[in-house]
């Protein structure tokens, strides 16, 4: 290709990216600009346009509140958790459904089930579910004879973040499943056969064989999960609004913009929820690589 | 089974370690058979009971009764409701105009990313990525801010230009794995004969991928479906409210007068459509869900 037609055709490709580029800055850059200028401003959310410059007040404003560092906890704990969880369990439903036995065809359908019910529907499907007096999980229990009346799983200060983690678990294993199973997918068959016919018992199989060829598909799995953990939002806000032992650090956010209506305290505090959701990402990727070059 | 008489008769020993196997297999089996129902239970079970519950009218709803009562007066009074269809038309509204256009920003980005040769070509890769991780509370001011601009405060055509954040690099980064794996013959033959891009996008590669802009459009659609945030923030009224939020907000005046009964029929109601369009198309969602994630 002449120098001439290459460039002819980096002008067609920017043609054909202008329009993504051109929403991209309107939806995403400018907003997320915005939000920035704002956490140096003292601006109200009723009236954007009247403020002043107040430099680093608000940043140290929200670190100087025990609130954030209460949510700042709430959501470490939350996605460490949950994602372990969802992990172990992702990892041991897909080995069964890349068994061949009976009844596989139907689970790879069902598991789809709790993934395309939106949180808020879920969360309150579970709300009705674990209710202290008449939800079924409590009278299963009861008729079991494991308690002898019905604890209140969603109004116990100490139960309510077990139960955000444990609603997560339930929504989210699907979308790990998935991914683990397309990496199972992906390991040769002939391997596995291999090694059955040297007589390596099955524990060691999976210890040496699958568990490492699968590890970049449950670290890409894990990122993704994890980032989405750290903004989590609508499951503990439907499920306990702002109940300081469950509330993230985007409900922290969120009640400091719209509920309070200060633009400038809740965009520092949008700003640190960014930085640390980049920080988490930066940490999970740089150990992903370093999985990686070792791996090699 | 004795040893003894194992190492005796080594006819008689193959027969019975066969049969020793036949029963470990047969363990196995039916040990993977009770896991399957139990994960089946697990993942099926909390949406057979709100379709139970929502079934059930009164003092019913409080009755550990395995079985759907089969009265419906829920989802009449459901239907009735001008604010719950009102939403219901909202979230149809929204979902499906942000799903049209962001399938075709999608496209045309795709055909440029998995297809044409530019600089910076990997930056662009990087970017639509990292938009994708975005957590959406960092833009929330900012958002506030463009949508009072544009003059869409509450009006459900604000969570268009919202929702586009997330889905267009969504679907970008989908389409651009399924056109890779396209064949390439075709597209060079045309271009030898000088056809230009945008007609080997709209005359060749668009009649192929049907599918595959049906699996990313139906992703695209449930994403929609599912968000909170943003219609929390920025419907104000209750008749412009989308489907979660109008669920997530129904409360009674206690905890006790919690209208569980309605609650599940909603559930049901704005979910069902979608676990079958996803039980349809399972497969191809599947391929959709792990396309971007394995060979990213």
């Amino acid at each position: 290709m002449s120098a001439k037609l290459a460039r002819r055709e980096h002008r067609t490709a920017w043609l054909f990216l202008a329009p993504l580029v051109l929403v991209m800055l309107m939806v995403a850059v400018w907003p997320l600009g915005r939000t920035f200028f704002f956490s140096f401003t003292d601006a109200y959310l009723d009236d954007p346009t009247v403020y002043g410059m107040v430099g680093f007040a608000n940043f140290i404003e929200v670190i100087e509140d025990p609130t954030w560092w209460n949510a700042v906890r709430n959501t470490l704990t939350f996605a460490f958790i949950s994602v372990a969880i969802e992990t172990l369990l992702g990892l041991g439903i897909a080995l069964l459904l890349n068994e061949a036995i009976p009844g596989r065809g139907l689970l790879r359908a069902a598991i789809l089930v709790p993934w395309a019910i939106p949180v808020v529907v879920a969360t309150k499907i579970w709300e009705w579910m674990l209710n202290d007096q008449f939800g079924v999980f409590n009278r299963i229990l009861i008729s079991l004879g494991v308690i002898d009346h019905g604890i209140a799983w969603t109004a116990s200060s100490s139960l309510i973040m077990g139960v955000v983690i444990f609603v997560d678990v339930w929504m989210t294993t699907p979308f790990m499943v998935l991914l683990i199973l397309a990496g199972l997918q992906t390991i040769p068959g002939e391997m596995m056969e291999a090694a059955e016919v040297d007589g390596i018992p099955a524990w060691k199989r999976f210890w040496s064989i699958t568990l490492p060829l699968l590890k970049p598909a449950i670290g890409v799995a894990v990122l993704f999960r994890a980032l989405d953990a750290i903004r989590m939002f609508d499951l503990a806000y439907v499920l306990a609004a702002s109940n300081q032992n469950v509330m993230t650090v985007s409900i922290y956010a969120h009640d400091r913009l719209v509920s309070f209506q200060e633009l400038g305290v809740g965009s520092a505090a949008s700003t640190w929820v960014f930085l640390l959701v980049a920080l988490v990402a930066i940490i999970l990727i740089g150990a992903l690589r370093l999985d990686r070059s070792a791996g090699n | 089974m004795s040893t003894a008489t194992a190492a005796s008769t080594p006819v008689r020993a193959k027969r019975r370690s066969s049969a020793y196997y036949r029963l470990q297999r047969r363990l196995r089996r039916a040990m993977l058979g009770v896991l399957i129902l139990l994960v089946l239970a697990y993942t099926l079970f909390p949406y057979y009971w709100a379709i139970v519950s929502s079934t059930k009218q009164g003092a019913e709803l409080y009755t550990t009764v395995f079985l759907p009562a089969l009265n419906f007066t829920y989802y009449r009074q459901l239907f009735n409701n001008s604010v719950f269809m009102g939403s219901l038309v909202n979230s149809v509204f929204v979902a499906t105009a942000t799903t049209m256009l962001s399938l075709s920003l999608g496209i045309i980005t795709a055909y440029a990313l998995g297809r044409m040769e530019f600089p910076h070509k990997r930056l662009m890769l990087m970017a639509i990525l990292m938009i994708s991780i975005f957590p959406q509370i960092a833009v929330l001011s900012g958002m506030f801010e463009l949508i009072n601009t544009l003059g869409l405060y509450n009006r459900p055509s604000a969570l268009v230009v919202t929702y586009l954040l997330s889905t267009v690099p969504f679907t970008t980064w989908i389409l651009t794995t399924f056109i890779r794996e396209f064949p390439r013959e075709l597209e060079e033959a045309a271009l030898i004969d000088g056809c230009s891009h945008f007609r080997i996008l709209t005359r060749i590669l668009l009649p192929l991928m049907g599918p595959s802009l049906a699996s990313t459009g139906i992703l695209a659609f449930i994403l929609c479906w599912h968000e909170f945030l943003f219609a929390l923030t920025f419907m104000l009224t209750d008749e412009n409210k989308t489907v979660p939020v109008a669920i997530g907000l129904i409360g009674g005046t206690t905890r006790y007068e919690y209208p569980f009964g309605q609650i599940m029929a909603a559930s049901v109601t704005v979910t069902l459509p979608l676990i079958i369009v996803v039980l349809i198309f399972q497969r191809r969602i599947v391929a959709g869900l792990t396309a971007g994630a394995v060979k990213g």
